[in-house]
């Protein structure tokens, strides 16, 4: 009781993590696309609850990160070239160059006005998107050629629209992401992070250095979301300043209060539970809009540890 | 065109923005100011505003004045009540918590572009002005509604001004803002100040609307540019502070006007939202007002 | 023998407030100093100013021969000065024992200890208990911090500040709203820890004071009033008029 229980909490993503990867062979075609879809929003979900959940920063300009991945690898292919390989790295190196960026600048206010600055600075990054419409095409966006979307690694070759390949290659990142998220927040800096978003005058004063703490949970939370964006771009093959809208700053947020902030599992399950209340009620009624402002209102106001938070608040107290 | 006419064209409809800005801006930053809650629904309520005075001109018929004085009054009344229903089953609920309302009023923003999307429809639809006189000046001729809007404006702005300085409502709407808790134990009604407040708030961004619709159009999306642009008058002004908001909307509007005259934009845009962004980073307490308390 | 702590002329004015105006003050390695005076004489505010809270208006602060005066506040705990807050200000979400835990995490850090992770988390688990032991709340370590009785957080501060493992320890007001067998062990702790850091104490309960302090340092409206042996400030006319005088009797 005293130490973190240790054994539970790694057959549990373990379980988690083989799930995944059994449900590609039992999955109808549909739902199968659904899920390789899910997984990369769910990295991108990820990257935002670190910082959300743990850190407690309410950045209301995600979506800056994952367009800076998706533009970042979607640019790489479609100026200079680049393979699906290194393309992926450029959108990690331009996502982690914005979070250096932008953390430095947002970090120097906190509460309503970081929420406020980080807005402002995503929509600057969408305007930059509209702007430079020669390079990025503006609203219409650019398409990624489905025979450049290959990666050849010496004889082994895959092909990323076919389904297969592109499922497990969203389960990889995935099942990559979960594990580091995993060890961050049970690593002494997760800890720190968590003290941080409790108290953080008294954070400082037990000799922690609360700027550099937040720095460094903006950056890998960037960094974590350009590989969602990035990922989306040569998984999916198209790159668009719809992503850098206010909206897709508002869906992470919407994904990891459902799922239950500061829980490892919650984005992944608040990103399915929300594509699959869309999807299904639009069968009735095309209400997008309204699912998601309704759920928002009623998550705040009924619900605001999500579902994870909940069970772990009842039952489950290991869950991390 | 030669230079100066093409700067004074810019400049009046500069000024015409920052009528309208101001009523928009003053509306967010008295609720800010008092309850302390960043409203992101506030735009929606603009766009509300507007919808509701095509519905109401559009339902009337006969002379576009008499429609559109009837909008004027029953538009922002409609709003209000609107915003009234949404800080009683919301905001109160939340406590104010200023993350949880930012979260919720997100939410409302949502559900109301959907009603209006459902309801209204994705066009953009006119109002017809009032009246259409054009004043001649010696290089070209202006429209004297657009003129009429920077004097009804002006007008309204020293109406909440008296209010807000001179008369007791307002005497307590400060107490409140100054000190929530103090107020209560004078036993000021903190909960019907604060219903009020929000109501008040998202009436100005109606009254805005409605006065701005006929030289602009309608529609489900206009909301978000409002919602931004008295974000920057808000935090340029200094959070909180009327004076500082007006302004700051004086400023915002007249280079925006000039700036889009002259440059793309999105460009003009996209610089002005980096630079407030900025401003907000290196110099939170704005460029006029002191510390928001 | 050096002094563990010199501040020089060090100020601090909020606004027209001079909180605490030229105090020169010199702290000895080892010995446990309690700070006394009337409310607003500035006590806080000056331990603050040592700790690194806030920033002094001029001055300047020597911690075992380096200048800190420009050093932010988790830099200076890193350097061995731990302050304990007089509003009790653990984390309530989190259990006693992780709230300790982040004091022994950092005290770990620094000294750049076994890499080796099992060593470390063993290490981790040691540190945490002892604290934990000593201040008696040991039996408390599951309960969330928030849930524990006012009593047991004032000790969890305690807790916290000496598993960082100081050299210098600055409680400010511990024993405020303890009961009297609380503040009973409390004293027993104190010299305990007298041991291993230095101590520097903001104290209203005199008794407390005059059981524990080598030395007492006296402030009124900003300024060192007096400062010497306990005996010396009981007897001090001036102490008495601006302090003692009133406070006596409560």
């Amino acid at each position: 009781m005293n130490r973190p229980v240790t054994l539970p909490i790694y057959a549990l993503h373990a379980a988690v993590i083989v799930l995944l990867f059994l449900l590609q062979f039992i999955l109808p075609d549909f739902h199968h696309g659904v899920l390789a879809r899910v997984m990369v929003l769910a990295v991108f979900a990820m990257g935002y609850n670190l910082l959300f959940g743990y850190a407690g920063l309410l950045s209301l300009g995600h979506a800056m990160f994952f367009s800076a991945g998706l533009y970042g690898a979607g640019l790489a292919v479609e100026h200079f070239g680049f393979g699906m390989l290194p393309a992926f790295g450029a959108g990690l190196v331009a996502g982690g160059l914005l979070g250096l960026v932008i953390g430095l600048l947002a970090l120097r206010t906190s509460g309503v006005a970081f929420m406020i600055v980080t807005m402002m600075f995503a929509q600057v990054f969408y305007l930059v998107t509209l702007y430079f419409a020669d390079w990025t095409h503006g609203d219409e966006g650019f398409v990624i050629a489905q025979p450049l979307r290959q990666i050849a690694i010496g004889s082994l070759h895959f092909d990323l629209t076919q389904p297969t390949t592109r499922y497990m290659t969203a389960f990889l990142l995935f099942s990559i992401v979960l594990i580091v998220t995993l060890f961050i927040v049970r690593s002494a800096h997760g800890r720190v992070l968590v003290a941080i978003r409790e108290n953080e005058e008294r954070t400082r004063m037990l000799g922690y250095d609360a700027f550099a703490n937040k720095l460094a949970a903006v950056i890998v939370s960037a960094v974590i979301c350009a590989a969602a964006g990035a990922a989306y771009a040569i998984l999916f093959g198209y790159v668009g300043s719809t992503f850098a809208s206010v909206q897709y700053s508002i869906l992470p947020l919407l994904w990891v209060l459902l799922g239950g902030a500061a829980t490892t599992l919650g984005p992944l399950l608040g990103t399915l539970f929300m594509y699959y209340v869309v999807d299904i009620t639009s069968g009735f009624i095309s209400a997008y809009l309204f699912i998601v402002g309704l759920a928002l209102i009623l998550l705040v106001l009924f619900f605001p540890k999500g579902i994870l938070g909940t069970i772990r608040d009842r039952w489950l107290g290991w869950l991390p | 065109m030669a230079f100066f006419p093409h700067l004074l064209l810019a400049t009046l409809e500069g000024l015409v923005t920052s009528a309208v800005l101001a009523l928009t801006a003053l509306g967010l930053s008295l609720v800010f100011g008092v309850m302390r809650v960043v409203n992101v629904a506030h735009g929606e309520f603009f766009m509300l505003g507007a919808v509701l005075a095509w519905a109401i001109t559009t339902a009337l018929g006969g002379h576009p004045a008499i429609g559109f004085l009837l909008a004027l009054v029953v538009s922002p009344l409609i709003v209000g009540t609107v915003a009234l229903v949404a800080e009683r089953l919301v905001l109160r609920r939340l406590n104010y918590n200023p993350e949880a309302t930012i979260v919720a009023t997100i939410g409302m923003l949502y559900i109301i572009q959907q009603a209006a999307l459902t309801l209204y429809g994705p066009d953009a639809r006119p109002v017809e002005p009032p009246f259409s006189y054009r004043i001649l000046l010696p290089w070209f001729g202006y429209s004297g509604y657009k003129l009429s809007i920077v004097a009804a404006s002006i007008l309204l702005l020293l109406a909440t001004w008296f209010v807000l300085t001179r008369t007791k409502i307002g005497l307590i709407m400060r107490a409140t803002q100054y000190d929530r808790e103090t107020a209560q134990a004078f036993g000021i009604p903190v909960d019907r100040v604060y219903a009020g407040v929000f109501a008040l708030g998202a009436m100005l961004a109606a009254v805005a609307a409605v006065l701005v619709v006929p030289i602009s159009q309608a529609h489900y999306l206009m909301g978000l540019d409002p919602l931004l642009l008295s974000f920057i008058v808000v935090i340029i002004g200094g959070l909180g502070s009327l004076r500082g908001t007006v302004v700051a909307a004086v400023l915002i509007g007249l280079s925006d006007g000039i700036i889009s005259v002259f440059f793309s934009p999105t460009l003009a845009k996209m610089i002005a939202t980096l630079l407030v962004a900025l401003v907000l980073v290196f110099r939170p307490q704005g460029l006029f007002g002191t510390a928001a308390r | 023998m050096t002094p563990l702590l010199t501040t020089k002329g060090l100020s601090r004015s909020f606004g027209g407030l001079h909180a605490v105006r030229d105090v020169d003050f010199q702290l000895l390695p080892g010995e446990i100093r309690a700070i006394i005076g009337p409310n607003g004489a500035g006590k806080t505010t000056f331990v603050s100013l040592v700790c690194g809270r806030i920033e002094p208006s001029t001055g300047a602060i020597v911690f075992d021969g380096d200048d800190i005066t420009n050093l932010p506040a988790h830099q200076r705990v890193r350097r061995g000065i731990a302050y304990t807050f007089q509003i009790t200000s653990v984390f309530a979400n989190l259990t006693a024992y992780e709230n300790v835990a982040l004091s022994v995490q950092r005290a770990l850090i620094d000294k750049h200890q076994d890499r080796a992770p099992q060593k470390r988390a063993a290490a981790l688990h040691r540190g945490v208990m002892e604290a934990l032991e000593r201040t008696g709340i040991a039996s408390h370590r599951a309960a969330l911090a928030g849930n524990l009785s006012y009593g047991h957080q004032r000790l969890l501060e305690v807790a916290m500040g000496l598993a960082l493992k100081p050299r210098l320890l600055i409680l400010d007001e511990p024993t405020q709203g303890l009961s009297d067998g609380e503040i009973e062990s409390f004293i027993g702790l104190a010299r305990d820890i007298s041991g291993e850091a230095t101590v520097l104490l903001i104290e209203h309960n005199m008794q407390v004071v005059m059981a524990l302090a080598d030395r007492i340092t006296v402030f009124n409206a900003g300024r060192i009033l007096a400062e010497g042996a306990p005996e010396e400030i009981r007897s001090n006319v001036a102490v008495q008029n601006a302090y003692l005088g009133t406070a006596a009797d409560a």
